[in-house]
């Protein structure tokens, strides 16, 4: 009796087969490159000969996510393929307890002992082996080498891995600034492993006997080994640990009827879906179209001239990308002499370096550089590196470009590798900026690596998508849901054509709808330039102007814009003569990379040092000036750093005094953030030490990262997680985390609800955190607006556990009361002052808007500190939203207390000169939906330029830079065009 | 005509008149579709030219994300877009329609559907298309549109006829001798019931007595079979719970999986929204004649609860559904009464109460980046699966990108191990 498990992945096709006594006689490994039925046939038609020798009567079942649909429509055993996982362990592993697989798209944790659990990652492929694959082609290394690499790391750095896009912007910094890839590659398995833990564990503690299976973890022994020591445990890698699922799949077909293998070869091979995909107009009628099309677009064009024969100025422009490096040389009359185009591999300067040299020799008598301009990433480095002239913002170098295509572009949209930077212009300056710092979905580097994993190069793609008679209706989400999304169409018969117009229009509805947002071609204007490498894929132009019915200008240096805007620049600068490298210095150019940690503060941040000789050192990744500049930024005009100073003034862990009730402790986090004041004050004056978790940090987060239910909650309620773990550390016996439906009233709104997650996290905390057991955990439900009842309510609470009286919960509630009122008098003082000062010394104050909780320094990733550094000073919307008297004309249901204060903040905004909103806004906030736009809109009815920063557990630092960098350049043009 | 639209001075909202209520087609989305069908009539009956759209064409998820902000959950999105779908077909007079949704006023996102509606339409440059809040919180008034005690007695006599149908369709089609017997039966009824509604008095409570008692009797009479099945509850954010479009047609798929399914009924709901104003008042003091209120509708609402379950349990041998205040019991020390934002505690009751009741295998349904459900939903289930070990549960996201294949691929999972505890159970009874 011979068995066989068929497990159909997202990329292979595995093949088992089992004898009587369940022995693999037989195993095969196979990609299938989406032709599914095809493989399979192949693949089987192999087994009857070789294996089956005239047998045809096997058990056979099917499994994994793509054999599923298989399975159906042949009417075939099927087993779900974590189900068979477990029945193969049971079968030959019998003592495992836990098991961990990461598959190309999935990643699982399955529980054995006691009750059987299995955690799957439900939305998020972060931490896959699609991940680490994309993380290989990042760090320009095959997969194995990755695996070497992390053997002879020497540090570790934070990734984050719930994301791929997320990663790429940690690690591509990290590269640009000179890390080791050695370090970077062990970063990434680090960051796998905590994504995983993070992700799957969900408040269940992995230990006893665990097993690792699955392609990255059979093939790379490093990755093992990092799990090894995250867990504490020695995990077991088992014989055919890359076939389980088929295995088990195998085991459960012998509960089946036996079935007809040449019956089965047979039936795939007339196996036709029936296409019942979801579909949209193709993007051209018929080759005339296209062609049509080709000619209109062919008008925009830069001519390229050769660098031979020329004699006299060049302007060198270099936008040093996030993957890639390009470079363009003008002369005089803007014609292109030289262009270079390359990924950057990971390292900018050696390119940059071996591309000078080149020119130079290519350079005849009398032709020199005149100017020499930098921008993109790298901006900073390369400038610094090689003696540039100048460097601007990439918003301004696209700008630049644009201008010179389409005098009055209204709109600019630039889609690259993987970022995606769209601007509006009005009045001649950038006024609002999109960058999608969420999401990668609709970058070039999306359709490439689609079309290398069907084996098709991009070029061969875009022909395709071309001819499509049907693309598939894809929708616009994230690359994840993307992959499955294909896997859908083809399971149900789409075409590869289809699916790679599809994909291609998904594209641009995700650069429109998710990254833009915009419902009508009239939200971009009438004047609009596209640019970026994927505009030059012309499945890609025509759908951005079939899904906006408007025709853009696209140039044929598309690809090279913000090289082409920064050697624009560099010829406006109007130089005698360069001060980049000559040809001699860079023949004798050197580069010194020294890691350290910064001691400036405690944010530690890991900095590379790049000495280039001659005083020109670069420093990156430091998150304030302080290294840089050596001075500490002046904090005086920062009121985030006030307010958390002061916040945390209200520990009384170091005090000495006599405290008759014993200890109880605080998780500084959430609501806290606010209402410390009160609650502190509260339990002192009821004899208690009030105690609070130490101030956030990543060491801290990923102490507590275990017990999370929902990855997708927002970082800050997570983050509580490692508050309680750290107070459960210090050994604090008492803790207190009310829930509270209501905050503080405040005038003018419609009602004063926290969001649930403020409102209720408290529950999370109690059900997932089992350490809580040997806790004295209070959990109040309280409304501190209610006055009149809060002191018997928490009276009733407090004396089922504590022995005291009303009157002194009166008295505690009314100096809390009068706390609270105290602590908003200093802060809105404070306040005050810096906006006296900002003004009196005629500086910038920037009012960073978000929830209280956003002033600490883990959650806001210290920008403050970083406007601060460019030389604003720093306001927060509680205050804002004080100095406005009159209610809010709001369009919204203004029923959040936090956030009606945004609304009155933007309000006070409109009304007075030198101050401007920049909002943070809490990856997976969904409130911050409804607020985003209600804010933007009342800025931008006024003229004022709305600015939003998404925060994260990790944030990319560089997108946040070019935001407020371009808003400081456009507010300084503003400012400059209003007095000329 | 623009010029005569009467707006809100503070809001600038188109109002609904008494005038409109005459000539306006109200369109409103749909969501629980034996309920809903049923409500309409009850609308219908006061004069409301009601129209509840029933298209689930793939375009309305585009349309919504076209026109509402993509961040905002999928209920809102599809609801949304199902309404400006409607606007944008060419089917109706745009000068003679208005849009109906519900705005609970809670702390959830929820509330805010309503203005995220508005601000879609002025996008398709519609905002003259007046639309209505349906809320008892008193939230948006309008003269064209009044939520009165007798439209609300009729209209909870709907919901209770919609979870009766609903309850018993589902416990008996899976077992049906012959196939379509009960769907035609659950028909026969819904329009008997709206006729009732729509025409006569079908909302006196002795009247629903009657009528649950026939109906209880007519589905006990349909045949069944002995075979065993997997009992799948279903639970979650009420909107993808209860809506097809927002599930990808869970329930049809557990159905062809062979599954009998279990979807906790809306009354329960609207006693959670009524009872959490008296919890509140409980909790933090004051507001007596706030509660007075609450309390004397909910003994209205709980005492229809009691004559539906009576009427199953006089009637026939039905798996009985356990009364709200037994649900409430069991949350006691699981989840906090004061957690009432979206479906607060009652989720988490919800899924106690389906553990206990033999439907241990749970599908927890929500949009991707639910807020309440963070805590009432993944955040308990842990708490759960302490309490009942054989709780046996997948969290589902939904939202426009979340590609069917793997929402199905993971409760295949979660069926998996139901089955093969089915037939571990029932072969340790033969074996017995």
């Amino acid at each position: 009796m011979i068995a066989v498990g068929i497990d159909i992945g997202s990329t292979t096709i595995k093949v088992v087969v089992l004898d009587d006594e369940d022995k693999v006689i037989y195993s095969t490994y196979k990609r299938h490159y989406s032709k599914i039925a095809e493989k399979l046939e192949e693949v089987l038609s192999d087994l009857k000969k070789d294996i089956l020798k005239g047998q045809t009567k096997v058990h056979l079942s099917f499994s994994g996510s793509a054999g599923m649909g298989i399975a159906d429509s042949l009417h075939l055993p099927f087993s779900q393929e974590v189900y068979a996982t477990r029945e193969a362990t049971k079968r030959f592993y019998k003592d495992t307890d836990c098991i961990i697989e990461l598959g190309g798209e999935d990643a699982k944790i399955l529980f054995l002992n006691g009750s059987v659990e299995v955690r799957m990652n439900g939305t998020c492929a972060g931490g896959t082996g699609a991940f680490i694959d994309q993380m290989a082609s990042l760090l320009n290394v095959p997969i194995e080498k990755m695996d070497e690499l992390a053997e002879e790391h020497t540090k570790i750095y934070t990734i984050a891995s719930r994301c791929g896009v997320f990663a790429k912007s940690d690690i591509q910094p990290l590269l640009n600034q000179g890390a080791q890839k050695a370090d970077i590659a062990e970063s990434i398995f680090y960051a796998v492993c905590n994504q995983t833990i993070a992700g799957l564990a969900q408040g269940r503690e992995i230990q006893g006997n665990v097993m690792y299976l699955g392609g990255p973890l059979t093939f790379m022994s490093n990755l093992r080994k990092t799990f090894d020591k995250v867990l504490g445990v020695s995990g077991l890698l088992p014989e055919n640990s890359l076939y389980f699922v088929a295995i088990g799949s195998a085991l459960l077909s012998k509960k089946d009827e036996e079935v007809d293998i040449s019956n089965i070869v047979n039936r795939i091979k007339n196996y036709t879906n029936d296409e019942n995909f979801s579909y949209i107009e193709p993007l051209f009628k018929n080759e005339k179209e296209y062609l049509t099309f080709k000619e209109e677009h062919e008008k925009d064009f830069v001519p390229i001239l050769p660098l031979k024969g020329y004699k006299g100025p060049l302007y060198l422009g270099i936008d040093s990308g996030s993957t890639t490096l390009k470079a363009v040389l003008i002369d005089d009359e803007y014609n292109i002499r030289y262009s270079y185009y390359v990924t950057n591999q990971g390292d900018p300067v050696s390119l940059v370096k071996d591309m000078l040299i080149d020119i130079y020799n290519q350079l005849e008598e009398g032709a020199y550089i005149k100017g020499a301009s930098s921008t993109g990433y790298g901006e900073d480095l390369i400038k610094n590196a090689f003696s540039l002239d100048h460097g601007l913002v990439e918003t301004m170098a696209h700008f630049e470009a644009a201008k010179h295509f389409l005098k009055d572009v209204e709109f600019v949209i630039d889609i690259g590798g993987q970022d995606i930077k769209c601007f509006r212009i009005k009045n001649g300056v950038i006024d609002d900026i999109f960058l999608n710092e969420a999401c990668s979905s609709g970058c070039g580097s999306f359709l490439q690596t689609f079309a290398s994993s069907l084996g098709y190069s991009i070029e061969e793609f875009t022909k395709l998508a071309i001819a499509a008679k049907r693309p598939v209706n894809l929708g616009s989400r994230c690359t994840v849901f993307m992959n499955s999304s294909v896997k859908q169409a083809q399971k149900d018969g789409a075409s590869i054509n289809d699916i790679a117009a599809g994909l291609s229009i998904s594209v641009v509805k995700n650069a429109l709808y998710k990254v833009i947002r915009c419902s009508s071609k009239d939200d971009l204007g009438k004047n609009i330039v596209v640019q970026g490498g994927t505009f030059l894929n012309d499945a890609v132009l025509r759908a951005f102007e079939k899904e906006l019915g408007v025709k853009v200008i696209r140039s044929n240096v598309a690809g090279l814009m913000g090289a082409y805007g920064a050697s624009l620049d560099s010829k406006n600068l109007n130089l005698e003569h360069s001060s980049i490298l000559s040809k001699e210095e860079l023949e004798h150019f050197e580069r010194k990379v020294i890691s350290t940690i910064c001691q400036g503060c405690n944010n530690k941040c890991h900095l590379t040092i790049s000495n280039f000789g001659k005083n020109r050192i670069f420093i990156g990744g430091n998150r304030c000036e302080k290294p840089v500049t050596k001075k500490a930024t002046d904090l005086k005009l920062d009121l985030y750093d006030f307010k958390y100073r002061l916040l945390r003034s209200y520990d009384h862990s170091e005090d000495k005094k006599e405290y008759p009730r014993g200890t109880i402790g605080i998780p500084l986090g959430l609501n806290f953030y606010e209402l410390l004041p009160f609650f502190s004050t509260l339990f002192t004056s009821l004899g208690f030490k009030v105690v609070l978790s130490d101030p956030s940090s990543s060491k801290l987060y990923h102490q507590g990262q275990m017990t999370i239910p929902s990855d997708t909650v927002c970082y800050p309620a997570k983050l509580l997680h490692g508050h309680i773990m750290n107070l459960y550390q210090k050994g604090i016996k008492t803790i207190f985390y009310p829930c509270m439906s209501y905050n503080i009233k405040e005038k003018g709104t419609d009602n004063h609800y926290n969001c649930p997650v403020v409102a209720y996290y408290s529950e999370v905390i109690l059900a997932n955190m089992k350490i809580l057991n040997d806790v004295t955990y209070l959990k109040p439900y309280l409304n501190l607006s209610e006055k009149k009842y809060l002191p018997q309510k928490l009276y009733e609470y407090l004396s089922n556990y504590y022995d005291l009286s009303l009157n002194e919960v009166k008295k505690a509630c009314e100096n809390a009361y009068r706390e609270y009122d105290k602590y908003e008098k200093i802060i809105l003082n404070k306040g005050l002052d810096i906006l006296e000062q900002s003004k009196k010394e005629n500086r910038l104050v920037i009012c960073l808007a978000g929830r209280p909780y956003h002033v600490d320094p883990l959650i806001n990733h210290d920008i403050d500190k970083l406007i601060l550094g460019f030389g604003a000073s720093i306001i927060s919307e509680d205050i804002l939203a004080k100095l406005v008297k009159k209610d809010d004309n709001v369009t919204v249901l203004n029923q959040w207390t936090y956030h009606s204060r945004l609304y009155k903040a933007s309000d006070y905004i409109t009304e007075h000169e030198g101050v401007e909103l920049i909002q943070l806004v809490s990856f997976g906030c969904g409130v911050d939906a409804v607020t985003s736009d209600e804010v933007r809109d009342h800025l931008e009815k006024h003229n004022h330029i709305y600015t939003q920063v998404k925060i994260d557990e990790i944030t990319n630092m560089g997108a946040v830079k070019i935001r407020i960098r371009s808003l400081l350049e456009a507010l300084r043009k503003r400012e400059n065009d209003g007095q000329a | 005509m623009m010029d005569k639209l009467k707006r809100d001075k503070r809001t600038g909202r188109v109002i609904f008149t008494k005038k409109m209520k005459k000539e306006y087609t109200i369109l409103f989305p749909m969501m629980a579709e034996i309920h809903f069908t049923i409500l309409q009539k009850v609308f219908n009956h006061y004069g409301y030219k009601a129209e509840l759209l029933t298209d689930t064409s793939p375009e309305i998820a585009q349309t919504g994300l076209k026109y509402i902000q993509n961040d905002m959950c999928y209920p809102a999105i599809l609801s949304c877009g199902q309404l400006i779908h409607a606007v944008l077909s060419g089917k109706y007079d745009l000068n003679k329609i208005a849009l109906m949704i519900t705005q609970t006023g809670g702390g959830c996102r929820a509330s805010n559907y309503i203005m995220l509606l508005r601000k879609g339409l002025k996008k398709a440059g519609l905002d003259y298309i007046p639309v209505i809040s349906l809320n008892i919180s008193g939230l948006e008034k309008n003269p064209g549109m009044k939520i009165t005690i007798p439209l609300i007695r009729r209209a909870l006599a709907g919901v209770i006829y919609g979870d009766m149908l609903m309850c018993l369709k589902n416990q008996v089609e899976p077992y049906e001798k012959e196939k379509g017997t009960t769907d035609k039966l659950t028909q026969q009824w819904i329009d008997n019931l709206s006729n009732q509604l729509l025409y006569k008095n079908g909302y006196k409570l002795e009247i629903i007595k009657t009528n649950l008692e026939s109906i209880v009797k007519d589905f006990a009479k349909i045949e069944k079979t002995d075979t065993k099945k997997v009992k799948v509850g279903i639970v979650g954010e009420i909107y993808v719970k209860y809506a097809a479009l927002g599930n990808n047609n869970l329930e049809k798929f557990l159905k062809e999986q062979d599954c009998e399914v279990n979807l906790p009924g809306i009354l329960n709901f609207l006693l959670f929204k009524i009872d959490n104003r008296i919890d509140d008042c409980n909790l933090y003091g004051g507001h007596k004649i706030k509660k007075f209120v609450c309390q004397k509708l909910f003994n209205y609402c709980d005492k229809i609860q009691s004559i539906f379950l009576e009427a199953i349990k006089n009637n026939s041998n039905f798996a009985l559904p356990s009364s709200y205040k037994h649900i409430k019991e069991l949350v006691n020390g699981v989840n906090g009464y004061g957690n009432k934002m979206g479906e607060g505690w009652l989720l988490t009751g919800e899924m106690l109460e389906l553990a206990e009741t033999g439907y241990e295998n749970i599908v927890c349904t929500q949009p991707f980046g639910c807020l309440p459900n963070h805590i009432s939903g993944k955040g308990m289930i842990r708490k759960i699966t302490s309490i009942h070990p054989q709780a046996n549960i997948v969290a589902v996201d939904y939202d426009a990108g979340a590609p069917k294949v793997n929402q199905e691929n993971r409760i295949k999972l979660m069926l998996s191990i139901a089955k093969e505890r089915l037939e571990t159970d029932s072969s340790n009874i033969s074996s017995k």
